[in-house]
């Protein structure tokens, strides 16, 4: 794959001008928030850096999140992003199989040790390694060989950053994150069910030109997931009205109000999904009438359901609430009836005072 | 790898609520059973006056403050009723508090915007901080107080200030804040069967009896 061309001859051969490469760079510029001026530095890093390899890792997933970055609005520049690495090993889009295709992963990591790039979508099975296998290897041997000799590791999906829906209660798999596994090398954990595809390419561009980007506390880079999808919401207003859609088929829901009560999780989700928006910036859930599912968390599977507003319980309290009834009345009866009998006590221990007892001197 | 402000919020939401609701309700039933079990002897007189009617009078009336007593006593009757007016209209209007009482009970009413429920919530804060200015200077207030009165102070001023910090995102992680906004009022819950808070239940208990009793000798209350 050396030998493929760079991104200006890419860009010429799909009629990309150089203006629109460099409206893209400062796209990118400003979706990861850095300053205007890194704009040209990402577009000279991008069409003459050296193409980095880049294996990418397919466990326990459903291929959205290949879905999403590839053909989700097809063909673009983002595509050529894809060009301007060298993605030698990707079961999914690589025209090689079987024992081929592994020599293609293994002849990679040996031609660039140290300084490869590993993506990883999927979680990692660890009750049972049979559980997910390629070519008779298991995902955890499979991640451990290639992480090593790995620059850094892209997990990207919410399974390989935090265990995602196979991680989900009961986890039958023993479903894993890649951080689980893999402790010694960078991390940069891309989630989301599926990601935004810019968000996946800005992490690249980031990675091919400043190097590792700043991380939050869950392995995110902040540039994305810096701001809840709440606090960009442009049905905020109506939140703050307190104009609520009560179903998916109501008054309120015609007129676009806040889904807060069908169980929205934009408060509590850290995406940019509210600004910039999947397929072209055409839409994102919320504006589609759906509230948010919270895809970018960790268990986001587990946190209460999805049509529960986060204000309201979680838990069955219901047979909690009934048994508080029953063990509380009957606690106030004997706590009565201990009072009564204290009361009758007292009366019959109380000894009777006639006019003539007052009289008597003692 | 887990987020541990969720997994609060999800404890919050989750076996911290049932513990609070079960000792809510189980104190609440408590308290109140064991109050109408232990009762009053029958009065065999004949009444003089109506005692129901002056008792469900007196309910009400008792919210009235007496002449001259809000001169006597201003930021005590002053800040209490902005106080109890603030904290209802913050918890009973706020559309996410709706949501939980209509998934409580199953019923539901408007919502306010957030203004309205934010200058409640605050002008509340301000007249607790009042309301504690005063127990602190007057001699007699402060010979009154109690650590309980100081309990239940902090714990009823922590959901208002927790609150509006979470739906405002002042500081702190967003979804941190309302776990902790959930705690504070899960806090309330376990303390309200078994400290003063209860009057909010037993006042109509306690007026009623007090109006009864005037009602039967025939006279005012």
């Amino acid at each position: 794959m050396a030998d493929q061309p760079m991104l200006p001859e890419l860009m010429k051969a799909h009629g990309i001008s150089r203006r629109s490469f460099l409206k893209y760079c400062a796209t990118l510029t400003s979706a990861m928030a850095l300053p205007p001026m890194l704009a040209p530095k990402i577009a000279h890093a991008l069409e003459s850096a050296r193409r980095p390899s880049v294996i990418w890792l397919s466990f326990q997933e459903c291929t959205g999140c290949t879905e999403s970055i590839t053909r989700s609005y097809a063909p673009t520049i983002e595509d050529l992003i894809f060009n301007a690495i060298s993605l030698d090993y990707h079961h999914t889009l690589q025209a090689a199989s079987g024992h081929a295709a592994e020599a293609a992963r293994k002849q990679a990591m040996e031609a660039n040790w140290g300084e490869y790039l590993v993506v990883v979508d999927g979680s990692i099975p660890t009750k049972n390694e049979g559980y997910s296998c390629i070519a008779g290897i298991s995902n955890v041997e499979m991640l451990k060989e290639t992480a090593e000799g790995a620059a850094a590791i892209v997990a990207v999906g919410t399974c390989a950053a935090y265990g995602g829906i196979p991680h989900a209660d009961p986890n039958p798999t023993g479903a894993v994150a890649v951080g689980d596994i893999v402790t010694d090398k960078p991390i940069i954990n891309v989630p989301g069910c599926p990601p935004i595809p810019i968000v996946m390419t800005s992490v690249l561009a980031h990675f091919l030109t400043f190097g590792l980007p700043e991380l939050d506390d869950l392995g995110r880079p902040k540039a994305f997931y810096g701001e809840t999808i709440h606090d960009r919401c442009y049905r905020r207003p109506f939140y703050d009205k307190g104009k609520f859609a009560e179903s998916f088929d109501d008054e309120g829901a015609k007129q676009g109000w806040c889904l807060y009560k069908l169980g929205c999780k934009g408060p509590t989700t850290r995406s940019v999904c509210a600004t910039v928006k999947w397929n072209d910036g055409t839409s994102f859930p919320i504006q589609s009438g759906h509230p948010c599912l919270g895809c970018t968390e960790p268990d986001f599977w587990d946190n209460g359901g999805f049509y529960k507003p986060l204000s309201t319980p979680a838990g069955d309290y219901r047979k909690f609430a009934a048994a508080a009834v029953a063990g509380g009345a009957a606690l106030g009866v004997a706590g009565g009836a201990i009072g009564r009998a204290n009361k009758a006590r007292a009366a019959r221990a109380h000894e009777t005072v006639d006019a003539h007892d007052l009289e008597k001197k003692s | 790898m887990n987020n541990p402000y969720f997994d609060l919020l999800m404890w919050a939401r989750g076996p911290g609520f049932d513990i609070a609701l079960t000792i809510l309700i189980g104190g609440l039933l408590l308290r109140v059973v064991e109050i109408v079990v232990l009762s009053r002897k029958k009065d065999l007189a004949k009444p003089k006056g109506s005692p129901v009617l002056q008792g469900l009078k007196t309910i009400f009336t008792r919210s009235v403050p007496r002449k001259g007593l809000i001169k006597e006593a201003p930021v005590t009757y002053i800040g209490g009723y902005i106080f109890h007016i603030g904290f209802a209209i913050a918890f009973l209007f706020l559309g996410a508090h709706i949501a939980l009482i209509d998934d409580l009970i199953g019923i539901q009413w408007p919502e306010a915007n957030k203004a309205l429920i934010e200058t409640a919530a605050a002008l509340a804060v301000v007249a607790l901080i009042a309301l504690a200015w005063t127990r602190i200077t007057n001699p007699v207030r402060r010979a009154l107080t109690t650590f309980d009165d100081w309990l239940v102070w902090l714990l009823s001023i922590l959901p208002l200030v927790t609150g509006y910090i979470a739906v405002n995102r002042i500081f702190g992680d967003g979804t941190l804040m309302m776990a902790i906004h959930m705690l504070s009022a899960e806090a309330l819950m376990v303390a309200f069967p078994f400290t003063k808070l209860m009057h909010a239940v037993t006042f109509a208990m306690a007026r009623y009896y007090n109006g009864s009793i005037q009602g039967r000798k025939g006279a005012e209350s």
